[in-house]
């Protein structure tokens, strides 16, 4: 490996690293008694022993996470198919989308409870599927929007019809869109899943587990709750993340 | 005795590729320009004419070699602005008129408002854009934006002009008219210039001497003197002395069959 | 003219048909909902889970409690949107001062650009948000001298928090824009790293950058407000959210009105930001290559 790639690669661990420590030795070295900062030894050490329970409540958000990212695709791209063939519906639903997308969408966390039941989680996973919505709706009618135009053209020379032109060439050149819109809807969905949590509904997931154990004071094991979340986000996101690239292989071999 | 503009001695450069090879872009490379003189590099893709003229702009340094312009090292020619560039890209800066990009060298370097926007109002006119001042690149054509950048690239009343290439990107009828258009201002400024090109009949037309370069290393095969009385005209490219000379320029490219003259116009 | 309104009424007519969606739902859905195997699939449509439009406005004009000198609910919710948005400002604020620096820094120098980027590309798909909770505790905690931490402090960290991260990464991309060519100009005029990037990078940057400070608008109003959930700061639009929730089987329609608050900050936050861009547009016309 060559010097600078070595750099890439070693930077940004060395750097994680050096600011672990750091924190460490700062701990110890000025201790506080019951601080909502402890040293980051404390907190894997909290994960270590508390892992059955980081683990159950991180399936409890990610489930929702889950669930939210598969209806809120789902439905993005049948609207999208809609409106990319229907100009008016596309019109109409753009500030709506637009909207959609400035507006912080928690805010309806507790009329969700209200409207699908405040002990079940399936106000939850709406909030999920509406924060996945926007960025998959747009990102896959930008997909069916950009055709080449020389393909376009070829086809027409073909005298092909509407349905073979979206079979050949508007479906698979939207397809790589639509993973990439699902990629960074990874993220919003268990971001949106986890804080729906804080608006109230069942006791179940890390939101929960997390405002309890700060309650409580117990700030290592509310730390290790948040570490579990951040593996949980980590884990959403590689998957899509290899999905998209295994589904831009296929369709793209380069030979 | 006339100044000279560039002087070259045995200059090398060797380029570095990632796996630890190495690419001899140039070897051996003697080359005097003379204050005034029109100078074309012209070979196939690979024979480092770009490289070159780097290295006289110091954007590159040799790996040996000595290289001077005006007598002075390239680094502190370039401190000292003893030159002005022009690429195949314009590097127009988009969020600035015509004027605002003919200003920029002089704004960087400090030249009161008003003596700036007398000069750029004066360079405005010498390439004809008289009515686009104002105007943005979005808003030009490929050839007016060269324009702009050739204006931009005469500010400062260089004795000495850099050009790579930079009609490279224009249709055939535009290059023509920009050919002519640039040995009239250089005929009128006087500055001596390094011009890089890929076309013959450009560089014969141009050109007071023609560098003819091959590749694999970098080497200069043969200099061709032009020796085309009168003015650069569109009559001249229609002279029986112009088409000699191309054909000159074009053997002394294909030159030897080992060589094989790949990328280079015959048109 | 009519091409300049077209975008505007087609918004009216869009949020004029999500109204008329609500109704048209109420009117013919059953109470409880569309019940699939236990779950509830469609939303239940009684009174009490999805009120009607008229009696949301309704509630709206009428005061918040019904204690004497009660403001109407539609004040007092401008009032409290008006506070988050103070804060949610002051957020984005830091968040986009402290971006940029980060940028120039790893602009500036490759190594930092290694060590941190990736940190930042990674934090932007973690939900960094969990910490909400913490952070209140940290900043009580760490008041020292006559310097007093206050809650709202904590929401507008949280909020430049979640600010900074796209601000960031769009800032480096747009300082990374410039063309070799550009570069190689620049280095002609003998100019240095610092001027270079003032004449060149920072102008080239703008169209990058517009985008990410209206990403990181939204996630400030967003952060905003559910910091002030987990830390139920006083007068603040998220805490009125989760209160009038709360009673929300009394008083269905009340919640309603923190909710549009919310929506017109997120809405408010986003037309300013277009408005900076609309300020800024001479720096978007795209390069054209020659």
């Amino acid at each position: 490996m060559t010097a600078p790639r070595l750099r890439t690669v070693l930077a940004p661990i060395v750097f994680g690293i050096a600011v672990v420590l750091v924190w460490q030795l700062l701990v110890t070295a000025f201790p506080a008694k019951g601080s909502a900062l402890p040293a980051p030894f404390t907190i894997a050490g909290q994960f270590a022993a508390s892992a059955g329970v980081i683990v159950q409540a991180s399936l409890g958000t990610a489930a929702n996470a889950l669930v939210g990212l598969v209806v809120g695709t789902l439905v993005a791209v049948v609207l999208a198919v809609l409106a990319a063939a229907w100009r008016p519906l596309d019109e109409l639903s753009a500030p709506v989308v637009t909207a959609l997308s400035v507006i912080p969408i928690v805010a309806l966390a507790p009329v969700f409870y209200a409207m699908f039941g405040a002990s079940v989680e399936t106000g939850r996973q709406m909030i999920a599927a509406i924060a996945v919505l926007v960025p998959v709706y747009v990102n896959t009618l930008r997909g069916l929007r950009t055709v080449d135009p020389l393909h376009r053209d070829l086809l027409r020379s073909y005298a092909a019809g509407r349905w073979q032109t979206a079979r050949t060439v508007t479906v698979p050149g939207a397809v790589p869109f639509l993973f990439t819109g699902v990629r960074i809807a990874s993220s919003l969905a268990v971001i949106s899943a986890l804080v729906a949590e804080y608006f109230g509904g069942p006791v179940s997931g890390l939101g929960k587990a997390i405002t309890s154990a700060v309650s409580s004071s117990n700030y290592a094991l509310a730390w290790a709750f948040v570490l579990g979340a951040i593996v949980t986000g980590l884990v959403f996101y590689c998957a899509t993340a290899l999905l998209e690239t295994l589904a831009l292989a296929r369709l793209r071999p380069t030979g | 005795m006339t100044e000279i503009a560039v002087h070259v001695r045995g200059v090398d450069k060797t380029f570095r590729t990632g796996r630890g090879r190495t690419v001899d872009a140039l070897s051996g490379i003697d080359l005097e320009v003379a204050a005034g003189e029109f100078v074309s590099l012209i070979g196939p893709s690979g024979c480092g004419k770009s490289t070159l003229m780097r290295l006289i702009a110091d954007l590159d340094t040799p790996t040996a070699g000595e290289l001077t312009v005006f007598g002075k090292t390239a680094p502190r020619a370039r401190l000292d602005q003893d030159y002005g560039i022009a690429f195949q890209k314009a590097a127009l800066l988009p969020w600035r008129t015509v004027r605002g990009n003919i200003e920029l060298p002089m704004e960087l370097h400090g030249m009161p408002r008003a003596e700036r926007r007398a000069r750029a109002d004066e360079l405005i006119e010498l390439v004809g854009l008289g009515d686009f001042a104002d105007r943005h690149p979005d808003q030009l054509s490929g050839g007016m934006q060269q324009r702009v950048a050739i204006a931009r690239a005469f500010a400062e009343k260089p004795r000495l002009l850099l050009m790579d290439e930079p009609f490279g990107a224009l249709d055939e009828m535009t290059r023509e008219t920009m050919q002519t258009e640039l040995a009239r201002i250089c005929a009128e400024t006087g500055a001596a210039v390094v011009f890089v090109t890929h076309s013959i009949p450009e560089a014969v037309f141009l050109s007071d001497r023609v560098v003819v370069m091959s590749p694999r290393p970098g080497r200069i095969r043969e200099i061709l003197t032009m020796d085309l009385r009168g003015e650069r005209t569109e009559e001249l490219r229609e002279d029986e002395a112009f088409f000699e000379r191309v054909s000159a320029v074009r053997e002394a490219l294909h030159g030897s069959p080992s060589a094989g003259a790949k990328g280079v116009e015959n048109r | 003219m009519m091409r300049r309104l077209r975008p505007i009424l087609l918004g009216i007519a869009g949020v004029v048909l999500v109204g008329v969606a609500w109704e048209v739902y109420k009117a013919l859905a059953p109470d409880t909902g569309v019940v699939i195997a236990g779950i509830t699939v469609l939303p239940r449509a009684s009174d009490l889970a999805m009120p009607h439009l008229g009696a949301m406005l309704d509630r709206a004009l009428s005061p918040v409690t019904r204690a004497a000198g009660s403001p109407a609910l539609w004040l007092a919710t401008l009032q409290a949107a008006s506070f988050s948005f103070g804060i949610a400002v002051v957020g984005w604020l830091v968040g986009v001062v402290v971006g940029i620096a980060i940028a120039i820094v790893m602009q500036r120098f490759r190594t930092a650009q290694s060590a941190l980027l990736p940190w930042v590309v990674l934090s932007q798909t973690v939900p960094l948000i969990a910490l909400a909770p913490l952070v209140r505790r940290i900043g009580t905690q760490l008041s020292t001298g006559g310097f007093e931490w206050q809650d709202w402090m904590s929401v507008a960290l949280i909020a430049s928090y979640l600010a900074f991260f796209p601000v960031s990464i769009g800032a480096l991309r747009g300082f990374g824009s410039p063309t070799a060519e550009h570069l190689d100009l620049m280095r002609a005029y003998g100019v240095g790293w610092w001027r270079t990037f003032l004449a060149v990078r920072v102008p080239a940057s703008i169209p990058f950058l517009l985008p990410a400070l209206r990403l990181a608008a939204v996630n400030a109003v967003v952060g905003t407000i559910v910091a002030e959930v987990s830390i139920g700061l006083r007068g603040g639009i998220g805490r009125a959210i989760v209160e009038f929730a709360a009673s929300g089987s009394a008083d269905p329609a009340k919640q309603w009105s923190p909710i549009f608050g919310a929506v017109l900050m997120g809405l408010a936050a986003a037309g300013l930001v277009a408005l900076l861009s609309l300020a800024l547009r001479r720096y978007r016309r795209n390069e054209v290559s020659a």
